[in-house]
């Protein structure tokens, strides 16, 4: 239309006008709701280079398909572990952890049952299982906490920690703790920044287990030992919560 | 803009029939209120935030999360009404928009005083926000969004009181815009949890967008009836009919909200994990069930329907009432939901934990929400002093 037609056209008046200023305004509310939407729904996205696991039908990384460079986890002997928390001492003095209530990077969990009118004990290593789909990771709003591009271990940037504690309430392993002395909230890292950072091979917690239940290595690594017991194991292997997709890196076996 | 020009903004907007002794009294009153409650949270930052409040590693959120939630849902409520009122126009709201965008304002300043002291590093907020932010995060983009939202109601307020029509109505947009979608993300921040059943699910953003429409509606009942209160006068015919209005909305989504409640129940009996299932029994018969048969659903949506059917919508002192009951069952809605997200130990059955934790909110959570509501009555009645005239004209644009 150009301008010799519009003047033709009647002046319809300004009665008219701000029906049509509010449809305007409508149109472009939509326009804006679009551009909202659309960054909500990709808040609702995974992350995409930390989901690269696509064994749907077991729990264990198949290989060819580990995203990172050095993939670590660990392997636990659930049986072996008789709950002397020499683990749970040794990252304290490593990673200096507080000494205040709530605060534990790795702990001993222990179930008492009774069978035949026997009390059995079990106990229960846990730690950060440092998920391929980490939860923890994508709730946090200032990427203060992160998969290290390396070696795929979930770390922290404490500068950046608002103390917002999502990261806490999306963890489905009660992994991540507040630290007053860093007032940030802080967790297990798999002492990258301690004991892989002198180019050590094993975690403070690994290396005090006297009994060897905890296994840590590259997962990409033929030569090492936490290769050779999940690609050829002699038991069942299994994750802590599978349900919650978080595709965690810690692996539980009897043995 | 200078002095002279505000004081004639001010002498135009300004109730005087507000500047009386009681007012007085009660504005300094919820101003104590206010500064005393707040200051428990202050000292969250001089003691620590894991001394003074009762919060643990396995229970993280409390009753200030609760609290922050709810003051949001209700702003985004208020901000809808008024929005949709302004935009669509003819709806019998629309006289009470004006007052309604306030106390929106005034409700999400409660919000952002509570989350204020409940982050433990607010300051790094600031910045990171910023420079370093995560798109992938609901929190993100929550916060982001709730403070474009305010942003966006200033300015549709200053517009409405300076007589910039045009530019309170586009602000009036975006503002409602991002209110909807900032509690949209608010929802979606417990309903993308996949490691707490209870809260995990694609209803929740909706329920919170539900609770949003009772909460802002049962919020423009009580404040207009109050606002005539206060006054001593009696409502106009046409603020009579828009608190009904709001009353019939407020009656609607009440019926709407007891639905979406009861087939959330519903759902965590008929399968699913076991962790949902455990948190459900805490509110239908474990640590939260007082709070939910007595507070949430007694007070808050049956006694409330109550007394909408026998005010006829008509008997606005009971009408005000229902609205304020609602608000009392939807702040402890938020409380359960809240806590029974976290109550159930996620390793249940080892280190011989209870079924439910133990959370009870210290004298300083309860100081920090008696501090959010100083915030809002303070607001409401200095908007009444100060912007009364604007509250209560017919049109402004």
């Amino acid at each position: 239309m150009n301008i010799e037609d519009l003047e033709k056209e009647i002046n319809e008046g300004i009665d008219s006008l701000p029906l049509q200023e509010r449809r305007k305004f409508l149109k472009m509310g939509l326009a804006v709701t679009g551009v909202f939407l659309g960054g909500s729904v990709l808040s609702l996205t995974s992350i995409s280079h930390a989901s690269n696991q696509k064994n749907a039908d077991s729990d264990i990384p198949v290989e060819g398909q580990y995203p990172y460079p050095k993939h670590y986890g660990m392997i636990m002997r659930q049986n072996r572990c008789v709950g002397c928390e020499l683990c749970v001492e040794a990252c304290k003095q490593t990673n200096h952890v507080p000494n205040d209530h709530g605060a534990w990077r790795t702990a001993i969990q222990e179930k008492i049952t009774t069978e035949n009118n026997t009390e059995k004990r079990e106990f229960r290593p846990v730690l950060c299982n440092q998920c391929n789909r980490p939860p923890c990771v994508r709730v946090c709003p200032t990427k203060a906490t992160y998969k290290d591009p390396e070696t795929g271990i979930v770390v922290m940037d404490y500068k950046k920690c608002i103390g917002c504690k999502t990261c806490m309430a999306a963890c489905p392993y009660n992994a991540r703790y507040f630290n007053e002395e860093k007032y940030a909230i802080d967790k297990c890292n798999f002492c990258i920044d301690t004991r892989l950072a002198e180019g050590k091979k094993e975690t403070a917690c690994a290396a005090a287990c006297p009994a060897r239940v905890r296994i840590f290595g590259d997962l990409k690594d033929k030569s090492t030992e936490i290769y050779r017991l999940l690609q050829t194991p002699d038991s069942k292997i299994w994750v802590l919560r599978p349900d919650t997709g978080a595709l965690p890196n810690v692996f539980y076996m009897n043995g | 803009m200078t002095n002279n020009s505000l004081s004639a903004i001010f002498a135009e907007t300004a109730d005087p029939r507000l500047a009386t002794p009681g007012m007085n009294r009660a504005t300094i009153f919820f101003l104590i209120v206010t500064v005393v409650g707040l200051s428990c949270g202050v000292l969250a930052f001089i003691f620590g935030h894991h001394t003074i409040y009762n919060n643990t590693r396995e229970m993280p959120w409390g009753m200030l999360i609760s609290t922050y939630a709810f003051w949001a849902i209700t702003s985004t409520g208020l901000c809808m009404y008024a929005a949709m009122s302004h935009v669509f126009g003819g709806t019998r709201m629309k006289i009470i928009s004006n007052r309604m965008v306030w106390m929106s304002i005034i409700c999400i300043m409660g919000a952002f005083a509570t989350i204020g002291v409940e982050i433990a590093s607010p300051h790094r907020m600031l910045l990171y926000n910023i420079i370093s932010p995560n798109p992938l995060s609901n929190i993100w983009w929550m916060g982001t969004l709730y403070g474009l939202a305010v942003g966006c109601m200033i300015i549709e307020f200053s517009g409405i009181v300076t007589g910039l029509a045009k530019l309170a109505l586009i602000m009036g947009v975006f503002g409602a815009l991002a209110e909807v979608l900032a509690n949209s993300c608010l929802g979606g921040v417990f309903a993308t949890l996949p490691a707490r059943p209870y809260w995990y699910g694609a209803q929740l953003p909706i329920y919170f967008l539900t609770s949003a429409f009772l909460s802002g509606a049962a919020a423009a009942v009580l404040f207009n009836y109050l606002a005539y209160r206060i006054r001593d006068e009696k409502m106009s015919p046409s603020v009579h009919l828009a608190v009904k209005s709001a009353g019939k909305a407020m009656t609607l989504v009440l019926i709407l909200y007891t639905v979406a409640t009861f087939w959330r129940l519903v759902s965590f009996y008929v399968g699913g994990p076991e962790l949902g299932r455990t948190a459900a029994d805490a509110l239908i018969s474990g640590p939260l069930a007082f709070n939910f048969w007595v507070l949430e659903v007694c007070a808050g949506l049956a006694i409330p329907a109550l007394l909408i059917i026998l005010s006829r919508l008509e008997n606005m002192r009971m009408l005000a009432l229902a609205g304020f009951l609602i608000l009392v069952g939807q702040f402890v809605a938020r409380y359960n939901l809240v806590v029974a997200g976290q109550i159930v130990p996620q390793n249940l059955g080892w280190d011989n934990l209870p079924t439910h934790f133990s959370y009870v909110p210290s004298v300083f959570e309860f100081g920090v929400v008696a501090g959010s509501i100083g915030v809002v009555a303070f607001g409401f009645l200095i908007g009444e002093r100060v912007f009364g005239k604007t509250f209560t004209q017919k049109e402004h644009h």
